[in-house]
């Protein structure tokens, strides 16, 4: 029982971040009806930002103060957030009108430049994350244990899905994000500018990615070049299996895939953890490919 | 000339040339092995990708099941009598690669029934992700036969060296010769029209799902083979071979040579092997070019480099004055 | 004043304008009618910019606009309730409005409006909180009017609104149009296949065939002309 109960804690805490990366996956396909291969390296490049702002500000805030957190939050995901529009509009505003195809290909191409470059400036060997959040444990019981770590990042994922929301519900940016996912015409005879809607929704997307990159890096205190690649194509699922383009799907989605994985490590298939996800990918795919929460989309001729 | 009398004229001037292999400084040697593997894998995703239309992001889990299922036959056949003391170890090899083939094209038809109903971007997803779980199965395989490893998990698995210039070059030239056959066929002109408009060919009653199954199987057929002649040179497999960015680099070559022209994916093919080697002085920065290469090409000339069907049309050709006469 | 002049536009090879030129004085009602692929909503697609012209000239007061994107078109006054309605399903009513107004600072002003047509659209104002895509054929067209009105133009587009209504809704619409006009001093400019209630609220008429102006004159005259009753009004 204390087992179950524990790794559900662990499937929550690791849920909740691939539902903020897949949180962008969703808002971007749903504005521009692409999958953005290189969501993944954000969250990298996320966790890298954290990284070095960590380090650099330690020695005015110290690692581990509450002042040091929320300025390595702050910082990595504008940093992110300034990234995700600088790739929007370098590679594949130019590519707006052409085949899915051709911009999916060129968002390979950003995947692996992202990672590659990283590997230049950063090297290739993973280096440890500094303590941003002095861990011990919160709850200690027989049943189950949850450390700060865990709370911050269960929190402050859930905080910013709340913040997502309200942006998207309520403000008029965001209504004009849905109006323009609905339908980009429409939305321009309104007076609305689809290419600023477009910047805002990568630079959000972007900057969730960044947090949910760091929280990783406080969980899991190792970061490489190439830690980006699995957690996004499981954030991918994430998207698919909650209904892409649905937020309220990607915040699901997310748990689902957090939840699975972490009772899947748990048990004898536990080497088998990753061909899962990707199973169930497979499985939403052919029997119900507009997901749990989306909508079925009739194909347009 | 009759393209059959050229490509045995290429065959000849193949065997002639393995004649020399022996001589050429052994980096160089594997740059060109290389080199045929790579044609073959990239023609056989162009039947796939450029000539159907299908977007497969996972060429190298059928290039993983081909390599491991003839490495264990060639394993199991050198230590049962058939080793390369029975005809220079032809026989174990054609078997192997055969085996090898038809198992990556039975994958290829497990995994394309159900995922080639989807389109564009998803199947590019689920390909990808079918070859993650070819990837994952194997690094959970390990067993013993007579005392011997085979497969190995995620440790590897030794392959005997059977591999050489005349198998790796012949089997490219019977790839381009069988691909490029087939899409000039009359029968194979159903791929094309799949391609082109799917509804329209449909409508025409081109049984479109199934062409692109055969596509997927003959593209995976090639594949396993190609893995097989990997294999059986490097002499080391790893799943780590074979991830999906093996299988990027598959897709490169196909964009790159532009989809559905067989002569352009070869010269990709060639080209995006060498350049790695011509840039390793700059090994840090090969990859940022070759991604950047990817990105600008996209935006410039999505059609490819050589993106005219230059070889596809010079067949056709032939086969209209064929038919006249 | 909105000023066509010899505008050309054509799909890939295929000309879909050839030559048009037309002039929308201010405060007046000015119908454009024809047939099915005539060329009406070609024409009000690319005054509102989303379609590029080939060459002619759109001008808008001093304003030309035929190089502005069309949020830049909406800016300068031109709003338009498009072919097939275009409401955002997955809206709500009232967000669909605020939608139309999205250019616009002035939150007073805005609740002023807005409050205009829910009372010219009291059945709008029953559904505010509802989904865009729940609404009937008609409602969607009252939400269609009103958002464009939001915007706050000098000049409205409408396409077609009678298109897949009710008959007794097509009346009451074009009632609110010409209250729209009359009451707004609104500019409209009326694309309608249903040529005999068009020419009816309208002070100016064209007639389009494929891609060309063939007619144009007063509005009653226009519905008085011969050629025009045997092919659009249905009258021998």
């Amino acid at each position: 029982m204390g087992e179950i109960l524990q790794q559900l804690v662990n499937g929550i805490s690791l849920g909740a971040i691939y539902a903020l990366i897949a949180l962008g996956y969703t808002m971007i396909y749903g504005v521009l009806r692409f999958i953005n291969f290189a969501h993944g390296d954000i969250f990298m490049i996320g966790a890298f930002s954290g990284y070095f702002v960590a380090n650099a500000v330690s020695h005015i805030l110290p690692t581990g103060s509450i002042g040091a957190v929320i300025v390595v939050f702050v910082a990595s995901m504008t940093i992110c957030a300034l990234l995700g529009a600088l790739i929007e509009y370098l590679a594949y505003r130019p590519l707006r009108k052409r085949p899915k195809l051709t911009v999916l290909i060129t968002a390979i191409g950003v995947s692996l430049f992202l990672e590659y470059l990283s590997q230049l400036l950063f090297g290739a060997t993973p280096r440890g994350f500094p303590e941003i959040i002095s861990n011990h444990a919160l709850i200690k019981s027989k049943a189950v244990t949850i450390d700060v770590v865990g709370a911050v990042v269960i929190i402050t994922s859930f905080t910013l899905m709340l913040a997502l929301r309200v942006i998207v519900m309520k403000t008029k940016i965001g209504t004009a994000m849905r109006a323009v996912s609905f339908n980009q015409q429409a939305a321009s005879l309104m007076g609305i500018n689809i290419s600023k809607v477009i910047t805002f929704t990568f630079m959000t997307g972007s900057a969730l990615a960044a947090a949910g990159g760091v929280l990783y890096a406080a969980q899991y205190p190792s970061i490489d070049p190439l830690m980006g690649i699995l957690p996004g194509l499981k954030a991918f699922v994430a998207a698919v299996l909650g209904g892409i383009g649905n937020i309220t799907g990607a915040a699901l989605g997310g748990m689902i895939i957090g939840i699975v994985e972490s009772f899947i490590g748990g048990t004898f298939l536990s080497t088998y953890r990753d061909a899962i996800v990707f199973a169930i990918l497979i499985g939403i795919l052919i029997f119900k490919p507009s997901g749990i929460l989306g909508k079925n989309e009739v194909e347009k001729v | 000339m009759r393209p059959q009398l050229i490509f045995a004229l290429i065959f000849a001037g193949l065997i002639g040339l393995s004649l020399v292999t022996g001589k050429i400084d052994p980096y160089y040697y594997t740059v060109i092995i290389f080199i045929g593997i790579n044609i073959t894998m990239a023609t056989s995703l162009n039947l796939i990708n450029g000539f159907t239309g299908q977007f497969s992001l996972g060429h190298a889990g059928f290039m993983g099941v081909g390599a491991y299922v003839s490495a264990i036959a060639s394993t199991f056949l050198t230590t049962h009598g058939l080793g390369t003391e029975v005809m220079g170890g032809v026989p174990v090899m054609a078997i192997a690669l055969l085996v090898g083939g038809l198992a990556a094209a039975l994958t290829g038809l497990a995994v394309g029934i159900p995922s080639l109903r989807l389109k564009g971007d998803y199947l590019a997803i689920v390909t990808l992700g079918f070859n993650e779980i070819i990837r994952v199965i194997i690094q959970n395989v390990d067993f013993k036969i007579d005392g011997i490893s085979y497969v190995g998990g995620a440790r590897g698995f030794a392959v005997p060296q059977l591999s050489s210039f005349l198998w790796v070059f012949g089997i490219a030239l019977v790839a381009i010769y069988f691909v490029e056959n087939l899409i000039n066929s009359t029968y194979g002109r159903g791929f094309l029209a799949v391609r082109d408009d799917e509804v329209a060919a449909e409508a025409m009653g081109v049984h479109t799902t199934r062409f692109k199954v055969r596509a997927f199987v003959i593209g995976s057929f090639f594949a396993g083979i190609g893995g097989g002649l990997f294999a059986h040179f490097i002499q080391y497999i790893t799943p780590d071979n074979f991830t999906f960015l093996k299988s990027i680099e598959i897709v490169v070559m196909v964009i790159l040579g532009g989809m559905g022209s067989t002569y352009g994916v070869i010269l990709a093919a060639i080209l995006l092997t060498i350049m790695p080697e011509a840039l390793r002085e700059f090994s840090e920065y090969r990859m940022i070019i070759y991604s950047l290469m990817l990105i600008v090409l996209m935006i410039a000339r999505p059609q490819g480099l050589f993106g005219s069907e230059t070889f596809t049309r010079f067949f056709a050709k032939r086969k209209a004055a064929a038919n006249k006469v | 004043m909105l000023e066509i002049k010899d505008l050309h536009v054509s799909y890939g090879q295929i000309a879909a304008l050839k030559g048009i030129s037309l002039s929308v004085p201010d405060h007046a009602i000015v119908t454009l009618i024809g047939a099915n692929g005539a060329g009406k909503t070609t024409l009000l697609r690319t005054i509102s910019g989303l379609l590029k012209s080939k060459s002619g000239s759109i001008s808008l007061g001093d304003s030309e606009l035929t190089k502005c994107a069309p949020h830049e078109i909406v800016a300068k006054g031109i709003a338009q309730s498009p072919e097939g309605r275009m409401i955002f399903a997955n809206l709500t009513v009232m967000e669909n409005l605020k939608m139309g107004a999205f250019l616009r600072k002035d939150t007073d002003g805005i609740a002023t409006d807005m409050e205009y047509v829910f009372s010219m659209f009291p059945r709008l104002k029953e559904r505010h909180a509802q989904q865009g895509g729940t609404l009937s054929g008609g409602e969607q067209q009252m939400l269609a009017i009103g958002r464009a009105l939001m915007s706050k133009p000098k000049i409205l587009l409408l396409d077609e609104p009678s298109l897949g209504i009710a008959p007794i809704l097509v009346r009451t619409i074009f009632q609110k149009i010409v209250e729209i006009n009359h009451n707004l001093g609104m500019t409209v400019l009326l694309v309608e296949q249903n040529a005999h209630m068009a020419l009816g609220i309208a002070s100016h008429g064209y007639v389009i065939e494929t891609g060309k102006i063939v007619l144009e004159g007063e509005a009653s005259w226009l519905a008085a002309n011969e050629e025009v009753k045997k092919a659009y009004l249905g009258s021998v």
